[in-house]
């Protein structure tokens, strides 16, 4: 509004040609440090990993070209079919969680005073360190004197080892990771729920529509576009789950650990346990792939199910 | 404004229909109690004697509050060691990743310059890529620069971002460009438009940025762990993790050093928590 004055001067001339237009060397020091940074640091790395994944390369001594050995074994490897069931299977209970997610993001919404105390203490594992959280979930877990056992107690349930038993493994750290990833899909689905016109659910009332139909008639339709966002943020997380794994399964017996591995914490013990990074590289290159094939089937089921207005 | 909005929300106060909100109030609590459980038991465990932990049954309350928990973490771990080396790579890697980030989003975003389209497709590129893929290539970058050990080593990757790109040329997309022009008549040069015009008005995106980078940096267990292979310079994650391995079945121990290594980012959380849910909400970033 100020500029009034000067405008009908400057627009004639066009916006190239102002008085100390930015210049292409600008452009360049600008951009300089986060490119080579890029380049350097996942440009290279990436590609790097990539060529890795078709050679053989020793701890010591130089690499050799292998071709597509590395990812053969990988299909003949028992080890990495398991990891990928448990990345699946754990992903697949992440998923589980969003519905939750959507329920209590609704209730909190309908909440006058106090919603800011909910949000804090839905948020609390967020900011919380993994590591923590993992070490005092397997506390709970113990199957000697673990708080989970005592609760069931009381129900006359009989007491399990949920870490060290391969059979409940999983499981058990699929409740962790939507305990703890219910604090982000919070927010993020709060912020959907706030853009529902509030009209809707008055003329709604008006016409005689409860909670429940409301629920499931306004806010799930509308609010499906972060529903989808949501659930892809947790699949690719889920997906890339190690933090709790290596703390809770810290020398745990054998079988629970060579049972309840996942993809990336595969990648981890033959890329910098173990160097065969050669392997390693290979088993990056197949979680890619997943990923980019779960996003990918994600987006494409979203057409019938994602609502935008 | 929160408080209109939150009046309005029940909605069906207006028609005369008591709005009943305890129904709910109960089912959150519900939910809460699932929350904070953990929390509270890890509290409870803190202040009981190892012997005391390993009752059957267990106990609820502790029988005398002892201290000797915390004693043992701290007379065995270094935490301030571990704290400073978590603290100094997080202030290391917000700071740069801020300034490169905000200067490469705003030339994506307000120079107009040949390739630019191009270029910033490869760090959309790069976004997407998990970042498993890069670790190895970065790993031996570090090992080559002889940086193995180092505070810096956990810090360098994390100062070049596609994510903070991204996010800060989104925020310059959308301011007018009518202050720049007024700074440029005024004589400013490109950088002084950025530095002193501009930067201010993304302060709110900087912020959100600075959060998220923080809670990941402070979060990191996979990097550090790489790039730590003797244990010298470990920030918290690490050594905490080394602790369940040393004290496997003290738990009272356990949950002190879990306790002592976390509070320092809730209480960064509780105090910053309208930045920690914008970020989380501009951005949705995950693990």
């Amino acid at each position: 509004m100020t500029n009034v004055a000067t405008k009908p001067v400057r627009r004639p001339t066009g916006r190239r040609t102002g008085v100390s237009k930015p210049s292409g060397w600008w452009a360049l020091a600008f951009i300089a440090p986060a490119t080579i940074g890029l380049v350097a640091l996942y440009v290279w790395p990436f590609l790097s990993t990539l060529m890795k994944s078709f050679q053989d390369v020793p701890a010591f001594g130089p690499a050799t070209f292998v071709g597509i050995e590395n990812y053969t074994t990988l299909i003949g490897d028992g080890d990495f079919w398991k990891a990928f069931g448990n990345s699946a299977l754990y992903t697949a209970i992440i998923l589980l969680g969003i519905p939750l997610a959507v329920v209590l993001a609704a209730l909190i919404e309908q909440v006058g005073r106090g919603r800011a105390i909910y949000r804090v203490l839905f948020f609390l594992p967020v900011v919380t360190l993994p590591v923590a959280i993992g070490m005092v979930w397997r506390f709970i877990y113990n199957g000697d004197f673990g708080l989970l056992n005592y609760v069931l107690s009381w129900f006359g349930v009989d007491g399990q080892f949920w870490v060290a038993d391969p059979r409940f493994t999983i499981y058990a750290f699929g409740v962790v990771g939507i305990w703890m990833g219910l604090g982000i899909n919070l927010i993020i689905l709060g912020a959907g729920l706030q853009a529902i016109p509030k009209a809707l659910y008055e003329a709604s009332a008006l016409d005689g529509a409860g909670r429940v139909r409301q629920f499931f008639h306004i806010t799930v339709p509308l609010l499906s576009p972060s529903i989808f966002f949501v659930t892809i943020l947790s699949v690719i997380a889920a997906l890339q789950m190690f933090d709790l794994l290596f703390i809770m399964l810290r020398g745990v017996n054998n079988t629970a650990l060579t049972d309840s591995k996942t993809i990336v914490y595969l990648f981890y013990e033959k890329a910098f346990v173990q160097f065969d990074q050669g392997y390693g590289a290979a088993i990056a290159i197949v979680l890619l792939m997943v990923i980019m094939i779960a996003t990918a089937v994600q987006f494409r089921l979203q057409r019938s199910w994602v609502f935008y207005g | 404004m929160a408080e209109i909005t939150v009046r309005r929300t029940p909605g069906s106060r207006r028609r005369g229909k008591p709005s009943t909100t305890w129904p709910i109030h109960a089912l959150l609590i519900v939910a809460v109690v699932f929350m904070v459980v953990p929390f509270v038991w890890q509290l409870l465990t803190v202040f009981k004697t190892t012997a005391e932990v390993t009752r059957i049954p267990p106990t609820i309350l502790p029988a005398d509050f002892s201290l000797h928990s915390f004693e043992t973490f701290f007379s065995t771990v270094p935490f301030w060691s571990m704290f400073a080396v978590s603290a100094g790579s997080l202030v290391l890697r917000v700071a740069g990743q801020i300034v490169v980030a905000a200067l490469a989003g705003y030339a994506f975003a307000r120079i107009p310059f040949r390739g630019s389209k191009v270029l910033f497709g490869l760090f959309i590129v790069m976004l997407m890529v998990p970042s498993q893929l890069f670790l190895i290539g970065q790993f031996e970058l570090i090992r080559d620069m002889k940086l193995l050990d180092t505070l810096p080593a956990l810090a360098i990757p994390g100062l070049f971002s596609a994510f903070g790109t991204f996010l800060m040329r989104q925020a310059f997309l959308t301011m007018p460009g009518d202050y720049e022009e007024a700074a440029r008549l005024d004589g400013a040069n490109t950088f002084q438009v950025f530095w002193y015009v501009m930067l201010p008005m993304a302060r709110p995106m900087l912020a959100a940025l600075a959060v998220l980078t923080g809670l990941y940096s402070w979060n990191d267990l996979l990097w550090p762990l790489i790039v730590s292979p003797s244990g010298e310079n470990r920030p918290l994650p690490v050594g905490l993790a080394g602790l369940q391995g040393q004290f496997g079945t003290d738990y009272p121990t356990l949950m002190a050093g879990a306790l002592v290594c976390s509070i320092p980012l809730v209480i960064v959380f509780l105090v910053l928590q309208r930045q920690f849910f914008a970020g989380i909400a501009s951005s949705g970033l995950k693990g």
